[in-house]
């Protein structure tokens, strides 16, 4: 069957109302957070934080360099990549971004950015999150490959578990799963 | 945005709320009128909320940003107790019944 331009149209226009009248909300999200870099670890942190003010459930799963986040050691000191980045400051030569302390310093002004919006260090957004009904978990196998145990992440860590009850969490109606 | 769409009366005064319920107009609030929009959202107002409510305001009207981040600072509330005394969002619900405008930031 061949489809016309204009069959083609109504279908397009019939499938749109379909989805208007089927609008679902988005209850919970779960939020799997794999990279340790500055802005990505913020994405994940602001995406959870923001569906609790929203009224709705968020849950979190660190993975790999996403457990830096959690790692109380870590979790104030992320940095943002100044090579390998395109987008960072446009026109500069990577080799300057790969000078010594110029990740340092560029994560710096960040931050300092970050907070005149009044975005909250890493460690204590986390507390925002729990405060605010969130879930925060560790990754099992991760954490086993960087040899990390639940003393070594922030308090609001609530668990560490495997990819199967991170599924676990996903469940119910209005869940959508956010990958970072 | 602040387009008129409904005009509730509360004991005996007219308020204009915008299509999502907030206050075009916040001077028209008061505590009473507040207690019965805290009603709509299940919510019986005490003290503590009233403080939450007054400091919502004078920030508004100082033209201070709101956050959820700003008010677990004030000394009223942390932001747990912020979020126990609003459920279902605390800075849109606690706004609403404060009779300011809809918080716009994203954290």
């Amino acid at each position: 069957m061949s489809l016309t331009p204009s069959k083609m149209e109504e279908v397009l226009n019939k499938r749109t109302t379909e989805t208007v009248e089927k609008k679902q909300q988005v209850e919970k999200v779960l939020i799997i957070c794999a990279r340790g870099t500055l802005e990505d670890v913020y994405a994940a942190l602001i995406m959870a934080n923001g569906a609790l003010a929203e009224g709705k459930e968020a849950k979190m799963f660190f993975t790999f360099f996403g457990l830096d986040a959690i790692n109380k050691e870590k979790s104030d000191h992320l940095h943002t990549a100044t090579v390998g980045n395109p987008a960072f400051m446009r026109g500069m030569p990577t080799m300057i971004g790969g000078l010594p302390g110029f990740e340092a310093l560029a994560s710096h002004m960040m931050k300092k950015e970050m907070d005149k919006l009044d975005i909250p260090p890493v460690s204590e957004f986390l507390e925002m999150i729990e405060a605010g009904g969130g879930e925060i978990y560790a990754c099992k196998l991760a954490a086993d490959m960087f040899h990390l145990k639940k003393e070594d992440f922030a308090p609001e860590v609530k668990d560490i578990i495997t990819v199967g009850q991170m599924y676990d969490l996903a469940e119910g109606e209005g869940v959508q799963i956010i990958f970072v | 945005m602040n387009q008129i769409m409904e005009a509730l009366t509360i004991n005996g005064v007219n308020i204009d709320l915008n299509e999502e319920g907030y206050f075009t107009n916040p001077s028209q609030w008061s505590r009473e009128i507040a207690i019965e929009l805290a009603k709509d959202a299940n919510i019986e107002l005490t003290d503590k909320h009233f403080e939450v409510l007054e400091f919502l305001r004078a920030k508004h009207n100082q033209e201070v940003q709101l956050t959820i981040r700003k008010v677990g600072k004030s000394g009223i509330v942390d932001i747990k107790q912020f979020y126990a005394l609003f459920p279902g969002g605390p800075l849109k619900v606690s706004s609403k019944i404060a009779g300011i405008p809809k918080p716009v930031s994203c954290v």
